[in-house]
Parts: C-alpha cells; structure tokens; sequence
C-alpha cells in the first residue's frame, strides 16, 4: 500500500526523522484556516498516490492566508495523471540550501535492501540514474545486520554528504531505516531532503509503501487506508477476501491462481482486439473455488456496469473440476434473477469430463461450455462486443 | 535423474497437523512421496495416522532429521511463523526447505534469506509462496496434483502455481523430469536461473519450459544465462501483458513498476536469447511440442 505524503510524514515524525509542521485540508476554507495559524508564508501540496505534482500544477507558494484559499481552490478537483486531489497538505515554505536524494526500497534481483542516496536530489531519481549514474550512491543492506550509525556512515560518505551536515544525515539515515524496518516498509523515499541556510536537515517530502502482508503485525495500518479513494469494486471484493483489481474494459474475468489470471487476461486482451473489447478486472478466487467463493466473486462482476460477458476460467488441480462445475451452478442458483450476463466457462484438469457434464445437465441459460482457454477468451469476447 | 528431489528424498513436514498440512500431507503421501515424519513443538513425541500411514511428529527439525534421516523439509506454517520455521530448517541444514505458505511479510523472507546466505547456503529453499517441486514417479514435496502428468523429459520451471499445472497438463503425453513452482513473490529462494542451471545439468531433461510473469528483472536474467550456458531448448511464456502500471496482480511480486517489470520486455530478452516465447499458454506448449517431436 502506498502513503500518501501526510502519512509519510506523519510516521517519519514517529520515528523522529525531522519535517516541517503541517496539516491536512479537504476544503479551501480549512486550507486558509491552517495557513493563517502558521502565520507565514507556505506550501500547497496535492496529496496524490503520483509523481510529479508540481509540473501538473499540484504544489504552490501563498503568502498570505487568503491567497492559501486560492491556491487550495485551483488544487482540490484537479487530475494529476488520473488522480483526483481530494486532500492538500499546508506546510510552512521553507529556505532551500541544497536538496539532496535518499532512500530504502526492496531489492528483489540482489534479494535484499538497498540504500540509494545524491547529493543531487528534488528531481527524478530516475532521470539522474540515467544520466549521472555516478551521483547516485548504491549501497546493499544485510537484512540481518541492518543500518547503524557505522552503515549510515558509509552511505553517507558514498554520496559525498557535505561534510557540515553529515553527522545530522547519518542520524537521519538511522532512524529511515528504523520506520522501514519497524513500519515493514518495501520502500522510504526522502525526495527532497533538504539543507536550509541553518544548515538543518529536514524530510521535505516522503514516499513510503508499506508491505500488505505484514498487516497482521500492525493493527495502526488499516487506518492509513483512504476508504474514500477505493473503487467500490476494489472495496467490496475486498471485504470478500477477494483478490480483485477493476480494469476498464468489458469482459468479466474469474479464474484460479494469479499466474492463470493474468494470462487469462492477456488472452481475452488479444481475442477482444478485432472486437474493440477489453478484461474488465482481475479477479483471482484461488485454489479452492468453492461455490460461496464463486457467488462472491460473480456477484462483485456483475456489479461492475461495463461488464458484458464474463469468462470462467478454472484449471481444475488441487481442486476437481466437478467440485467448480457445481460451484458455479449452485453461484448461479445464490444469484438468481441477479445474474444477467453470459457466462463463458472453461474448464480444465481433474475430473474435467465430469465437470462439463454437471454443466450441461444444469443447462443454465446464460452459460457456455467451451473447451480451451484460447476458444472460450474469443467467444466470451464475441459475446461482450453482442452485449455493447 | 530429477532435479532438487528424488526417489530417494526422505520429507518431513512443519505444520503437519495443521488443516493445510493435514491435507496436504495426505496428498503427498497418495502421490508416493516418503514422508517420513511432522514438526510442530508443541506436539512432540504423539503420531498421526494419515488413513493408514502412522507418522511421528517431532519437536525439531535436527530431531527429525536425526530419528529419520530425512532431507527435505515441506513448510506449511501460518505466515507468522514461518520466519522461526525457515530460519529453524537452515539452522538443522537440511538439505531442501520447500516453502509453501502465501502472505509472509517480505522483510522477513529477507531475513531468512541472508541468514541461509550467512550461514553457507546449505540449505536450498523453494518459494516462498509456490506450489513446490515434483518429480513425477519419484516424489512431490507441496501441493502440486500428482495425477496431472508422468514422468517424462520436460523440465518446467514456473513463478505461477496454475500456469504450472496448466503447462503440465497440456503436454502430459510427454510428461516432465522435475516440475518447480518458484513463487510470485518479490524474494525468492530457488530461481529461475538456479532451475535451468540444475535442468542444464541433468541428463533425464532434454527440453525446458520456463514460465515467468511481470515484475522484477528476474526473466530478464534468466534470458542472460540462457544465453551464455544452457544449450538445451527452452521455450518461454510471459504473463501479465495487460497488466497496468502500479497494480498487484494476485501474486506479492507481480507489479509493474514505471517501465520496469514488463511482460514485453521480459519476452524481448528471452527471445534475443533465442528462447521461442508463446503468446498463450496453449501456443506455448505447441511450441514445445514441435520441439519433442524434433528431438
């Protein structure tokens, strides 16, 4: 789950990285209401889950108390690469000395952490990876070890920290690494940390992502969820304990097993091509697919209006194949009158002649049986681009 | 031959008496596999009969693995605890650790994994969050169906559990040296790379089939090793083409991220390494397919 840059912030404060006071608003009024009680000049910032705000307009200086308002105004509502700012965070402005880059994240080819730090910070780190490879210090983390103050050090000197604010960069290298390990974060970005004329540093922005399967051992985390910004799709399936991801197109997708999924949906992509129809989700019921799974899962696709067609594709492994067949007709019995889209189903593995005879008897007429996955993806497709 | 697993691997299972372990044990046993015993601390010293078969449940793994003999380890404990679980089957240095649990925190995967690395790498772990490894007629040690394929001459090597099966069940009339699910999370134990390595190696797999999916580089380091040391045919498949930027797909390790981790890519650097990728599964199988009938 990514943070917006608030709640980054906030954990940083947790942990005693330093940032600048501020809060949030939803509305211009608040927003004005923040600024005057700072009583001096500040920053606007579109909180959106995105880079590159401020070219987009996002992040803007007010004097005064008034022009916050303003300023707040022409921010709320925008779309920042189809994020839609419903939050801005005031922030006192502050003086600039240098800005400088640094971060944790997961380094899945190395199978460990990564620090990653510049003195050449404020702008995209990629951009600098790309074209001044040698600015940017990469230093591997033992897991077990970790960062103290000596590995802080380390990364410190490998970026060529100034040497007046190196022992404030390494404290600050110290507790990072503290809210990445303790938060179960995959990724703390800092991006400016900045250098003010006092020579003070300070976390002036902040990326984190926090790692979903550590939920169990932080209760705080749910809270950080923005209900609000959910798809309702997204919400519901997820109450469900469904893996379920809402993509804009209008052929429904069940299946088994996220590897199957996802080629289920590259092949309903490719068989929609001449029909101009597209995967309308992702939506993974896992191994089991019993028929309560599979009644929860069609009634979160029949849900989504832009679904035509709905395609079933089930390898019958540690599951038999007749075991899903009754799934889906007892689903299909659960939903009743509010099942009213064609149905697609492939099935394949064990038991499978068993489990296309419980759905020809059942004789269901809203589904299909049809025997490969390349042949059930272009009818399901047919059949969304009938229903359009 | 097989690869990593044999006719004569002696497994053990951690989290036997649990419901997933329970069941699956059961499967394993059905398949022919020499279970020779559980772990669960708090169980040490009862037996359980898996409709006939009568294990002994230890304390420890070293306990185990000194009562039986055994050399592998199948891991089925709640994602919690598999930490202490991974950690413990190193420590014993047994020879295999299968890790079968989905949803464990991926700081603590990174934690097992320098603790093998620290330690020498004598354990080799599969997973975490995969289906296993099977040799067909020999031995299966996690969850994949046994009755899907036989014994054969294909290696398969795979981040998706269904594709897995999918894969095997397509060419099943040539069946399968060894058959390994790696895991669709962002760290891993075995790789891509240390399968094709093992399968280069093993003179009962003639032809290898490797399935990946979006996220990370690790196809694209695959295709590099292809291309400098596996001299057997590979054909290729890549899910996730669809996928969007930013979005998990199921699996913890499936996410493309900016322009990193594509589908497109990862078969651009397979097929420069002149590995044939298929577009669907089913053209990929035919792609193999054609091979074995060539051979």
């Amino acid at each position: 789950m990514d943070l917006y840059e608030y709640q980054a912030k906030d954990l940083f404060a947790a942990h005693g990285v330093p940032v600048l006071p501020g809060d949030v608003a939803t509305n211009p009024a608040d927003a004005k209401a923040i600024a005057a009680k700072f009583g001096q000049p500040v920053v606007v910032k579109a909180q959106v889950k995105t880079g590159g705000r401020g070219k987009a307009g996002g992040v803007k200086l007010a004097s005064t108390a008034e022009e916050t308002e303003e300023k707040a105004t022409a921010i709320l509502g925008l779309d920042i690469k189809g994020h839609i700012v419903h939050r801005v965070l005031v922030t006192p402005a502050s003086d600039i000395a240098e800005e400088y880059y640094f971060s944790f994240l997961l380094d899945r080819a190395n199978r460990t952490f990564l620090a990653m730090a510049s003195v050449e910070g404020g702008m995209d780190i990629e951009e600098v990876a790309a074209t001044k490879p040698e600015a940017l210090a990469k230093i591997h983390i033992d897991a077990i070890k970790g960062v103290d103050a000596a590995k802080a050090k380390e990364i410190a000197d490998a970026a060529n920290f100034p040497a007046e604010v190196k022992d404030q960069v390494v404290d600050v290298i110290v507790k990072l690494w503290e809210t990445f390990v303790a938060e179960d974060a995959t990724l703390v970005e800092v991006n400016p940390l900045v250098r003010d004329p006092q020579d003070k540093i300070v976390a002036l922005d902040g990326k984190v992502t926090l790692d979903e399967n550590a939920d169990f051992r932080h209760p705080a985390h749910a809270e950080l969820v923005d209900k609000q910004a959910e798809n309702p799709l997204e919400a519901k399936a997820k109450e469900k304990g469904l893996n379920y991801v809402k993509l804009d197109g209008e052929v429904g997708i069940i299946g088994n097993g996220a590897g199957l999924v996802m080629s289920t949906l590259d092949v309903v992509a490719y068989a929609g091509e001449q029909y101009g129809v597209k995967p309308a989700n992702f939506l993974d019921i896992g191994g089991g697919a019993s028929a309560e799974v599979m009644a929860n899962g069609l009634d979160v696709i029949l849900g989504d209006e832009a679904v035509r067609s709905v395609f079933v594709n089930v390898f019958g492994g540690i599951t038999a194949c007749d075991a899903v067949a009754n799934g889906i007709v007892k689903a299909l019995e659960i939903l009743g009158d509010e099942a009213t889209k064609p149905l697609v189903v492939r099935l394949d593995g064990n038991n499978v002649e068993e489990g296309r005879r419980i759905l020809a008897d059942a004789n269901h007429p809203l589904v299909t049986v049809v025997d490969t996955m390349d042949n059930a993806a272009a009818k399901a497709a047919e059949l969304a681009a009938a229903g359009v | 031959m097989a690869i990593f697993l044999n006719e004569n691997s002696k497994v053990i299972v951690q989290g036997m008496t649990g419901a997933e372990g329970t069941k699956h044990t059961k499967r394993m046993l059905a398949s022919g596999t020499n279970i020779v015993g559980g772990v669960n601390p708090r169980k040490a010293g009862e037996k359980v009969d898996f409709d006939g078969t009568v294990l002994p449940v230890f304390g420890t793994v070293k306990e185990a693995m000194e009562a039986t003999g055994a050399n592998v380890t199948v891991i089925f404990v709640p994602p919690a605890f598999s930490k202490a679980a991974v950690v413990e089957a190193i420590d014993a240095e047994i020879e295999l650790a299968v890790v079968i649990t989905e949803g464990i925190p991926v700081h603590d995967t990174a934690y097992f994994w320098a603790h093998a690395v620290a330690t020498g790498n004598k354990t080799r772990i599969i997973g975490p969050n995969c289906p296993g490894i099977i040799s067909p007629g020999k031995s299966n040690a996690g969850i994949i169906p046994a009755n899907i394929a036989g014994p054969g001459k294909i290696g398969l090597v795979s981040k998706s559990g269904t594709l897995t099966y999918q894969m095997m069940y397509e060419l099943r009339d040539f069946g399968f040296s060894t058959a390994i699910g790696i895991g669709g999370d962002p760290i891993i134990g075995t790789t891509h790379i240390d399968a094709l390595e093992a399968f280069q190696a093993d003179d009962e797999t003639v032809a290898i089939v490797m399935i990946g999916e979006i996220g990370g580089d690790a196809e694209e380091r695959a295709a590099a090793y292809i291309k400098e040391n596996v001299t057997k045919p590979v054909v290729g498949y890549v899910a996730g083409f669809t996928a969007p930027e930013g979005k998990t797909m199921g699996h913890a390790g499936a996410i493309v991220s900016g322009s990193a981790g594509t589908a497109q890519a990862k078969k651009e650097a397979l097929e420069a390494a002149g590995v044939k990728v298929g577009k669907t599964p089913s053209e990929t199988a035919a792609l193999m397919r054609e091979i074995m009938q060539g051979l």
